[in-house]
């Protein structure tokens, strides 16, 4: 029962991690069609840009200039770059985020070198917040969860009860229309770019201290969250929802477990952690190629 | 007939005298990457250049191939230079089974689906390290104990003529299928599946072969990456691998046979020579790479094709105004943004040399973009001329 309630506690946390960065990604998705490879670089960004703005004015401010100054320069690239390349086609684009990533990595690299950097959990949230049966549940944990979930409400009053997002929820369907109507699509597209990967680097700000945060932290979520947007239908905000909470407890739950594969003598559970999300994608692209939730292919 | 066949006499040619030009131990085992890469890449562009399928797991047949490669090569029953075919058969049959999943879409599916099974793969090597070789890899000796005819394939020579030996075989292969009616069709795929389905082929069996096949050459290249290398690691078959053959073959030009030749070439040299002058490299490589998908998506090839045309036209003239007007601004430019990186790696915080280098990149590029503004107009002889040659 404790493994259980701790793993269930962790899985959600994680979970709602993952969600905040699936959620850019599927709205950029569902807007401009593009399926933005460079989108955990983002969140890896964020971490970098969370960690030097905490040391020098706190992790306050961190918290809303790091996203800020990442979706600035997310609607900059998408201003100069993914549009330039969104006129040769989609393989350009995929293309053009693939390399913007690998580009992230090496500036990463560059600036502040292939180990991690001591980016620590601030003084007044570390600490227990409650103990449950022998083991404590971390205050941290469930400040991350706190910001998920107010992210997760502001997201959506912002799409359905403001006057962009009506739009923007226009512009997701019918970008033609929308733009005949007189509002400015390529505008609401930047805003909606740099918005989406502001919500990935806010998601660094407060995972890069939870965990670590370093060169490869882009690449280890990066996979898990396309996985979770393929899951959970393309261009689907419920859908990414369900799957992330259900990737992230999956795998938590496959981490903490150590059941033996039946037929498998030396293989445990928590061996086959990582294949399983694959597999699901896999399998979910072969059965039902729009995912759980979505209504498009491609 | 004779002219046609003169590139490959060339290649021939060069592949047998290489070897006396470079002796030096390095500079051989940095011609068998080149051409243990280069049939990669071309195995690679059957899929991307071809029939217009993007993958983001291609290494998973070269790391697959590799890996059976170096069991057999253990194992001792297949001599050391038919190991390649040990590799090119677990390519195909991983090729079958996984392009028969696959290719039941194209376009991003195909991308996402290339990207999973990738990344499902290079986690089974935690699962099963027996096999995958763990952490460690797995290592062979690829020396024989009964020389065949003198030969042991010990001395890294004797490598180099066994990887050229399989280069020239594997490249006239895929040059064939190119010439073959799959081959047409598949480029049929990839320009218009609909009216390749109208005509009565099946896009998803033309898909499906193509991904076969090009697992069989990526498997022969990881079986040849076996006998090289002597180690086979989980990093072969990687989403970094996958990501390597993808940027060189792009650089080099998926519009043509020969430029994923080109590209594989260009990135040993950089991974390789340019890794020995600057740590940035990488970034170089990502920054190359990006400005190439903006400009010049037909890649490295498609400027060189576009070079001849002008020629041809007789208006190489006037691009080579442009092109000199406009060398010393862009080598600034360039060389400014180079010292920037440098000095971000180097960690200089003099903002003397800051200020002085930001100066220079501005300055230049400006002067670049001015200099292209004026150019214009000879530019515009140049392909309207291009243009006029090509209409005639």
């Amino acid at each position: 029962m404790e493994l259980f309630l701790t793993s269930l506690l962790n899985g959600v946390t994680y979970g709602l991690l993952l969600f905040m960065l699936s959620s850019g990604l599927t709205l950029i998705f569902s807007m401009m069609g593009v399926l933005n490879f460079a989108h955990a670089s983002f969140y890896m960004l964020g971490a970098y840009f969370g960690y030097v703005i905490s040391t020098y004015v706190g992790f306050a401010p961190a918290l809303v200039l790091a996203p800020l100054a990442v979706g600035a320069i997310g609607s900059l690239i998408e201003r100069y770059g993914v549009r330039r390349a969104h006129a040769f086609g989609h393989v350009a684009e995929l293309l053009f985020t693939f390399g913007l990533a690998f580009l992230i990595e090496e500036v990463v690299h560059l600036v502040w070198g292939k180990s991690p950097v001591p980016y620590k959990v601030p003084a007044a949230l570390d600490g227990p917040l409650f103990t449950m049966f022998a083991s404590t549940f971390p205050a941290y944990k469930a400040f991350m969860m706190a910001v998920s979930v107010g992210m997760l409400i502001a997201l959506y009053a912002l799409l359905t009860r403001t006057r962009v997002g009506l739009v923007i929820q226009a512009a997701l369907s019918r970008p033609d229309m929308v733009e005949a109507l007189g509002h400015d699509v390529p505008k609401l597209f930047m805003l909606v770019f740099g918005g989406g990967v502001g919500l990935a680097a806010l998601a660094g700000v407060i995972g890069g201290n939870a965990f670590v945060t370093e060169p490869g932290m882009a690449a280890a979520v990066g996979t898990i969250v396309f996985v979770v947007v393929v899951v959970g239908g393309l261009g689907s905000l419920t859908g990414a929802f369900v799957a992330s909470l259900g990737i992230g407890i999956l795998q938590t739950f496959a981490v903490a477990i150590d059941w033996k594969v039946p037929g498998f003598e030396r293989l445990t559970l928590s061996q086959t952690a990582p294949v399983l999300p694959y597999l699901i994608m896999v399998l979910i692209l072969i059965a039902r190629p729009r995912g759980l939730m979505g209504t498009r292919e491609s | 007939m004779t002219r046609r066949l003169v590139p490959w006499a060339l290649l021939v040619a060069a592949l047998a005298l290489a070897p006396v030009l470079f002796s030096k131990g390095f500079a051989l085992s940095l011609l068998c990457q080149t051409g243990i890469l280069v049939i990669f890449a071309l195995s690679y562009n059957m899929q991307l250049g071809q029939t217009g399928l993007l993958s983001f797991g291609h290494a998973v047949y070269y790391g697959l191939g590799a890996l059976f490669s170096i069991h057999a090569l253990n194992l001792g029953y297949v001599p050391t230079p038919l190991v390649p075919l040990v590799g090119g058969a677990a390519g195909l049959v991983f090729g079958l089974l996984f392009g028969y999943v696959t290719t039941r879409r194209a376009g991003t599916t195909f991308a996402m689906i290339t990207m999973g099974i990738g990344e499902m793969v290079a986690a089974c090597s935690l699962m099963f390290p027996a096999f995958f070789g763990g952490e460690a890899g797995v290592s062979g000796n690829r020396a024989l104990r009964e020389p065949i005819a003198g030969l042991t394939f010990g001395p890294q020579v004797q490598v180099y003529y066994l990887v050229a030996l399989w280069l020239v075989g594997c490249v006239i292969a895929m040059h064939l299928i190119t010439r073959t009616p799959l081959g047409r069709i598949a480029n049929a795929v990839r320009d218009n599946p609909e009216r390749a389905q109208f005509v009565g082929y099946d896009p998803q069996a033309v898909r499906f072969h193509m991904v076969a096949l090009s697992g069989l050459f990526a498997g022969i290249a990881g079986g040849l990456a076996a006998v090289n290398y002597e180690i086979v690691s989980a990093e072969s078959l990687s989403a970094l691998t996958s990501g390597q053959v993808l940027l060189a073959t792009f650089l080099g030009g998926v519009g043509f046979f020969a430029g994923p030749v080109v590209g594989a070439i260009v990135v040993t040299l950089m991974s390789t020579v340019l890794a020995a002058y600057t740590q940035a490299w990488p970034f170089y490589f990502g920054l190359l790479f990006l400005v190439m998908v903006l400009f010049a998506p037909g890649g490295l090839a498609s400027l060189a094709v576009m070079q001849k045309r002008l020629w041809d036209a007789g208006a190489l003239r006037d691009a080579l105004a442009v092109y000199a007007r406009l060398a010393l601004p862009a080598a600034l430019a360039v060389g400014a943004a180079v010292f920037a990186v440098e000095m971000t790696y180097r960690g200089v915080r003099t903002p003397e040399l800051w200020l002085g280098t930001a100066a220079v990149l501005v300055v230049a590029s400006w002067s670049t973009r001015w200099t292209w503004m004026r150019a214009r107009d000879r530019w515009a002889v140049a392909s309207t001329a291009l243009e006029a040659k090509a209409r005639a």
